[in-house]
């Protein structure tokens, strides 16, 4: 039976992290740069997941919940940070945060 | 236990309490102190000396230095040459603290000033009971200290101030040569004690003997006055007269001398630096001599007049014949301090006035003065039967049994000093009064130690010194006496008196035409041969103009202070630096955090493959 080359998952996992990367440098939008880096907690858990059907170990699964687990806090307290700056500013433009700027 | 430490204890005792509670006690109050403890001190001497056997006696307090094998304890110690010293000190000191009561009456500062008189007899002592060296050189420093306070006493006066200083300066120089002394001593010796030392001295090799003796003779020039270093002398007139007379008189300028006498064993042995100690002596006793020919003020004549008998002394030291020396010193305390005594009883008289060419026939205003000087005069011009003449023989005689040369020189100038003290005495006693205040004589206080003086400037010359000190200084030869050279000296002192009679009583005018006839040696003399302002422009303007422009404004503020606020500009140059990291810019941030996850990652992977 011929599965999927694990090359494949592997290509998969970085093409998505390099766009979340991309994402996270070049969007305007806060709540975009979140989503970014979703995606590079996502595509991480890809590889792990794929390494862990690889080797027959269990360890990549159990590390992805601690990864999944991770993500959810952060966007939690990400996403009360974002509502708290637009309750002040009334914009999302990442550039216009720039108070502490002298 | 003779309890020797009393002596210089008592006058320190009275420094104490007139310089802490002094300005809250009465006039009389002030002198019982001061003039109490020193003669007490007076007495406690005596009775020391009286009990003085064939040995010394000695006295250890303490272990002041224990370092391995070298200690310096606090001991005191009396032996025939301490006996003299300790007499001439504690007794003409008494003496001026009982003129000073006089002197200073009128004077603000009272108490100050019997505080330090007290605190000099303090260190003197210490430096004339001291049993090693460096207990010595502590009672040498302290009368160096104390003679910069009496001497800048009135310190309103910049020029006190300026004197008070170049004597300390040029002490220092002295005390330079000393230290080195010292040190060479201790390398050598292994110890300061005279008597751990002196019997050593005759096992070492002559150069080192040489070098040390030779660096205590700088020691002792700074301290005594001779060339080069006396220049600090004739400028410590500035101080009151009581000043002048015990310190650069009596006692403390003739340290140098007692020090060279105690140090007699490494000299016998080392003939080129007792040569040199001659040498020196007899050019300064001729240079000072001349220079005292011209001054106009009275105690710029004594002044040089101490310097050149010190150079006396340093002659009869230097000659071998160490009792002269000492007999010398004795004498010429007893003349020196009264002649200097006695000018302060004429200042005081004139309410000030020190230039004699704006005094004159006072002989009749002020007689008790005038005749107690009168003594001091023929003293120090060495006639008999009067003190100065045995003393002033027994050097002479030493110097032609050295070399005959140095006789003729040292007569010469004993011809020089009787024409200038009795120069000194004409334009002050004789003639018309040519100033403008009210002479009157002085009080009791002041003519009493003028009078006892006086006795001992005519009986002082019977107390045998040479006789006394004849088992201390056992390898010395005297001189045998000869009629002929002793009449010459004589001679040479009446002649000089004779010749100021001339030129200052008889014919007043010739002085003037010789002055002019003379014309740029008497321009030369007058100004002291310029050595004060060839040492400033050799010595002391370049010591100011480097310090100034090399240490000051080079080293001190271009690269202590260039490193130091270096550092601090370099501070603010990199926390500028990383300043720039901070830009309040979200996306420069995300921008960072990138670029170092990644570098992180590459330097893990790179350890991973490298393990």
């Amino acid at each position: 039976m011929s599965g999927v080359p694990l090359a494949w998952y592997l290509i998969l996992s970085a093409v998505l992290f390099s766009l979340g990367i991309a994402g996270f440098l070049f969007r305007k939008s806060v709540i975009t740069i979140f989503m970014s880096i979703e995606l590079m907690l996502n595509a991480v858990n890809l590889s792990f997941v794929a390494f862990s059907y690889q080797l027959k170990q269990v360890n990549g699964h159990i590390f992805t919940f601690f990864v999944m687990v991770v993500a959810a806090a952060e966007a939690a307290v990400g996403l009360a940070i974002i509502l708290t700056v637009f309750k002040n500013r009334s914009t999302l433009n990442v550039d216009e945060m720039n108070s502490m700027k002298d | 236990m003779q309890q020797l430490w009393l002596i210089p204890a008592l006058p320190f005792a009275g420094f104490l309490i007139n310089g802490i509670f002094g300005r809250r006690f009465s006039k009389a109050a002030v002198n019982a102190i001061a003039i109490g403890s020193v003669l007490l001190s007076f007495v406690w001497a005596l009775e020391a000396v009286l009990s003085l056997g064939d040995a010394p006696i000695f006295e250890h307090y303490f272990d002041w230095i224990v370092a391995g094998g070298f200690r310096v304890g606090c001991d005191f110690t009396v032996d025939r040459l301490t006996a003299v010293m300790l007499l001439v000190v504690t007794g003409v000191g008494s003496l001026i603290h009982i003129y000073s009561i006089g002197y200073m009456a009128h004077e603000g500062g009272y108490y100050r000033f019997f505080a330090y008189l007290n605190l000099f007899m303090f260190f003197m002592l210490t430096l004339v009971l001291a049993a090693n060296y460096l207990l010595l050189f502590v009672g040498w420093e302290g009368v160096g200290l104390c003679s910069y306070l009496l001497i800048g006493f009135w310190f309103h006066k910049k020029s006190a101030t300026n004197a008070g200083n170049k004597a300390f300066i040029v002490n220092r120089i002295g005390d330079f040569g000393f230290s080195l002394a010292m040190l060479m001593i201790v390398v050598q010796f292994g110890s300061l004690d005279f008597a751990t030392v002196f019997p050593a001295a005759a096992g070492k090799p002559e150069s080192v003997l040489t070098s040390i003796a030779m660096l205590l003779l700088v020691g002792a020039c700074g301290k005594s006055a001779q060339f080069p270093l006396y220049v600090w002398l004739p400028d410590a007139m500035e101080g009151p007269t009581p000043v002048s007379a015990l310190i650069h008189a009596a006692t403390m300028v003739t340290a140098g001398v007692y020090m060279v006498a105690r140090s007699f064993p490494i000299y016998l042995h080392a003939p080129t630096a007792l040569t040199w100690v001659a040498y020196i002596g007899l050019f300064t006793a001729v240079f000072a001599a001349t220079i005292g020919l011209a001054q106009n003020d009275i105690k710029k004549v004594f002044a040089y007049s101490t310097v050149s008998q010190l150079g006396y002394m340093f002659l009869g030291v230097g000659s071998g014949a160490f009792s002269s020396g000492i007999y010398h010193l004795m004498t010429h305390a007893f003349f020196k301090a009264l002649l200097f005594l006695g000018a302060g009883s004429v200042i005081h008289a004139l309410s000030g006035e020190q230039d004699m060419r704006l005094m004159g026939g006072l002989r009749k205003k002020i007689p008790v003065t005038f005749w107690t000087l009168m003594f001091a005069a023929i003293a120090i011009s060495g006639i008999p039967p009067f003190a100065g003449f045995f003393s002033k023989d027994a050097i002479l005689l030493a110097a032609y049994h050295r070399a005959p040369w140095m006789y003729w020189i040292g007569t010469i100038t004993a011809g020089m000093t009787a024409f200038y003290v009795f120069r000194a005495m004409f334009l002050t006693f004789f003639g018309e009064y040519r100033g403008h205040e009210h002479p009157h004589e002085s009080p009791p206080a002041m003519t009493v130690p003028l009078a006892a003086l006086a006795l001992l400037s005519l009986v002082g010359g019977f107390i045998r010194i040479p006789a006394w000190l004849e088992s201390f200084f056992p390898a010395a030869a005297e001189a045998p006496e000869e009629f002929s050279l002793v009449a010459i000296s004589v001679a040479a002192g009446v002649i000089g008196i004779f010749a100021a009679y001339v030129m200052y009583v008889a014919k007043p005018a010739l002085a003037d035409s010789v002055a002019s006839r003379a014309g740029a040696f008497y321009r030369l003399v007058y100004n002291k041969y310029f050595v004060d302002e060839i040492y400033d422009a050799v010595v002391v303007k370049p010591v100011v103009d480097i310090s100034r422009v090399v240490l000051w404004r080079g080293v001190d503020a271009g690269l202590i202070d260039g490193a130091v606020n270096g550092i601090g500009t370099q501070s603010q140059g990199i926390g500028g630096l990383l300043k720039l990291l901070q830009s309040g810019n979200i996306r420069s941030y995300a921008t960072w955090v990138v670029f170092g996850s990644v570098i992180l990652v590459v330097a893990l992977s790179l350890i991973g493959a490298t393990r």
